[in-house]
């Protein structure tokens, strides 16, 4: 499951705080703000500016430059799909075709209820035993259709 | 009491690994079960191995289902003897694998009695000049993929005068079909620490970063283990094994940029900013991080280290071919019936690897292509495959040894498709701080796109080499610059997937 928590402004500042300073503190700050509240909330960037001494805009440009950090919220449950070349190899096009025709959403989006983001994630070392994917953090290889299924729960979900 | 040996490693837990242990636990209680790193046998993982007098017994792939056979040795199927001897394994030279699946990865005692912490000892010994002679003489090159003698940029940085210097090992591993680095750090993680103190003391740098990227999540457990247990043992920190000499190390994490592999990019990242590009010069060697001296190496570098300072630099120079000295840790991936690492001496032919180590293909079709040297890498037909692996034999092919991945296709595989997708990843990577690429890359895909349609197929083809150029030429870095070369490798050698009648371009 994914961690969806919003954060109080003093719970941001408890997590931006210990940061400041560090080397590279704020990609740490905006780390630490995703693993408790899922994504950065707009409201966490007034206060990552002015804890880093940064514009608005320049904190906003560190978070839209990573593929990691999200401005909104995921589904509960979210799916990364290796599209890289040694999962290309060995069919991770079509698992990823099938995946999305199954759950009826584009690369990237999340399904109507909520419960399931599926996006693209370039490698995850796992390029000896693709196809590979990532579910709620946790690393699957070899992964065929009806293992996506079973992860997935599109059985339980249509019954 | 029985000891059963089974990876940590991303490549096993991700088929099952954990499962496979719990179960043992369960069956066998009084078991001591050592979670090690990967051996490298990627098919056979989850890889279980029994102790016995006669050496480690290898069963594997093993389910839950296998363990009471893997337990009272009935599973036969999956047992493939005495693990050392799979000629897999015992056809390689591990100098920088050599423990790689063997020790447990968090006991510095099992570094210690495998050989760890003598490259150290004698740096401790050493002036920092005769430590960046001895990387010199070894003939180390940058294994991250640039190939830059290694020595020259450890002298570099020792000869700068700063108040502070850095070093930062690049485990920003992005390049598809390499995993050598998340191995080494998930199996062998006290390895590149030690790798990074002597590159301390050789350059005078006192504090260092690893950047590792985010979808290494096992690795960032391992290693950020690894370091507590460093602290603790006085192997970093104020005191490096009580020599009054200084060097602290940081585990940063990257945030899922491919781009950040790229050193200027990597440094402009662990200073928290974007991660874009920088021009060159300076050279981060002598402004870097912060603008200070900085050191930055590769994760496979740094860990070629501890072999060289332990063994002398001509033990090391002695493997390998020509100007590429040493072993290279070789990683075998994609549609590949063996695949998993491979360390051996420069020289060895991507035939080798490919067939006698990898066994073709995992579909059993005929083979097609492999690409060599992750997606800024060349696609190679089979009839270069007797190549010898070495820096000048692959420039001299149009190709590139890269970080070693090898990635391997049959023939259902259309590489007009991995044209179109080197376009896209090169879009969707670019830092965006120049224009061939941030541009280049874009207009790439769309001539792909149009190729593929048929639309004014030749016309189109003289378009994109027109645009390979520009990118080759006027990119400020290699996302840009080696974008064309897995483009011209199609064109060059799988020409028919693009030209509906002619051959070559």
């Amino acid at each position: 499951m994914a961690v969806q928590k919003p954060l109080t402004p003093a719970a941001m500042d408890a997590l931006i705080a210990p940061n400041v300073g560090m080397t590279g503190g704020l990609m740490r700050a905006l780390h630490a703000l995703q693993a408790q509240a899922g994504h950065i909330d707009g409201a966490a960037i007034p206060r990552l500016a002015a804890a880093f001494n940064l514009t608005k805009a320049e904190v906003k440009g560190v978070v839209s430059f990573y593929d990691d950090f999200r401005d909104a919220p995921t589904g509960r449950h979210v799916i990364r799909i290796c599209q890289a070349e040694a999962c290309q190899a060995v069919g991770a096009r079509a698992l990823t075709n099938h995946a999305l025709d199954r759950l009826n959403i584009a690369l990237g989006g999340t399904t109507p209820d909520g419960r399931i983001t599926v996006e693209a994630v370039y490698c995850l070392g796992l390029c000896a035993t693709g196809p590979a994917l990532m579910a709620d953090g946790q690393l699957k290889g070899r992964m065929d259709a009806a293992g996506f299924d079973r992860l997935a729960g599109v059985q339980e979900a249509e019954a | 009491m029985t000891r059963i040996y089974i990876p940590l490693d991303s490549s096993a837990v991700a088929l099952g690994a954990d499962d496979v242990a719990a179960e043992v636990a369960r069956l066998k209680p009084d078991a001591t079960i050592v979670r090690t790193g990967s051996r490298g046998m990627a098919w056979l993982e989850p890889l279980v191995e029994i102790e016995t007098p006669e050496g480690r017994v290898a069963y594997g792939p093993v389910t839950p289902a296998d363990v009471p056979g893997v337990l009272d040795g009935s599973a036969t199927a999956l047992c493939h003897g005495i693990t050392d001897d799979v000629p897999f394994l015992k056809h390689q030279e591990r100098l920088t694998f050599v423990r790689c699946g063997i020790v447990d990865p968090l006991s510095l005692a099992d570094y210690e009695a495998t050989g760890g912490l003598k490259g150290l000892k004698n740096a401790l010994a050493m002036a920092p000049e005769a430590i960046t002679d001895a990387i010199m003489e070894s003939g180390l090159r940058g294994r991250g993929g640039a190939a830059f003698p290694a020595g020259i940029k450890w002298r570099t940085v020792m000869q700068a005068v700063a108040d502070r210097k850095y070093i930062v090992c690049n485990a920003d591993e992005g390049d598809s079909g390499t995993f050598a680095d998340r191995m080494i750090m998930e199996g062998d993680p006290f390895h590149l620490i030690e790798g990074m103190v002597i590159a301390g003391l050789a350059t005078g740098a006192t504090k260092g970063f690893v950047y590792l990227r985010s979808e290494y999540p096992v690795a960032q457990r391992v290693f950020a283990g690894a370091l507590k247990v460093a602290y603790e043992a006085g192997l970093l920190g104020a005191d490096v094994l009580g020599s009054g000499k200084a060097f602290d190390l940081d585990l940063f994490m990257g945030a899922g940029a491919y781009i950040c592999g790229e050193e200027t990019s990597l440094l402009e990242s662990l200073e928290g900013k974007r991660g874009q590009v920088r021009a060159k010069p300076p050279l981060p060697a002598l402004e870097g991080l912060d603008g200070k001296p900085t050191l930055v190496n590769n994760v496979l570098s740094l860990c070629a280290v501890p072999t060289i300072l332990a063994e002398g630099a001509a033990f090391y120079r002695d493997y390998g071919m020509g100007r590429s000295t040493g072993t290279k840790p070789f990683q075998l991936a994609g549609n590949i019936a063996r695949g998993g690492l491979v360390e051996k001496a420069f020289g060895v032919t991507l035939r080798e690897l490919v067939m006698d180590f990898g066994g073709g293909t995992r579909s059993g079709r005929p083979i097609k292509a492999a690409q060599v040297g992750g997606p800024l890498g060349a696609y190679l037909p089979e009839h270069l495959f007797d190549t010898p692996m070495d820096y000048e034999s692959f420039t001299a092919i149009g190709a590139g040894v890269g970080h070693g991945g090898i990635v391997l296709f049959d023939d259902t595989a259309d590489m007009a498709a991995q044209v179109k997708y080197a376009f896209d990843f090169c879009a969707h990577e670019s830092c965006g701080k120049c224009t061939p690429c941030r541009i280049g890359a874009v207009r790439g895909a769309e001539v792909m796109d149009r190729i593929i349609a048929d639309e004014r197929r030749h016309e189109n083809i003289e378009l994109l080499t027109d645009l390979l150029e520009v990118m080759e030429d006027g990119s400020l870095c290699a996302m840009g610059g080696m974008t064309p070369v897995p483009v011209r490798s199609v064109l060059r050698h799988f020409a028919d997937d693009l030209h509906d009648v002619k051959k070559g371009a």
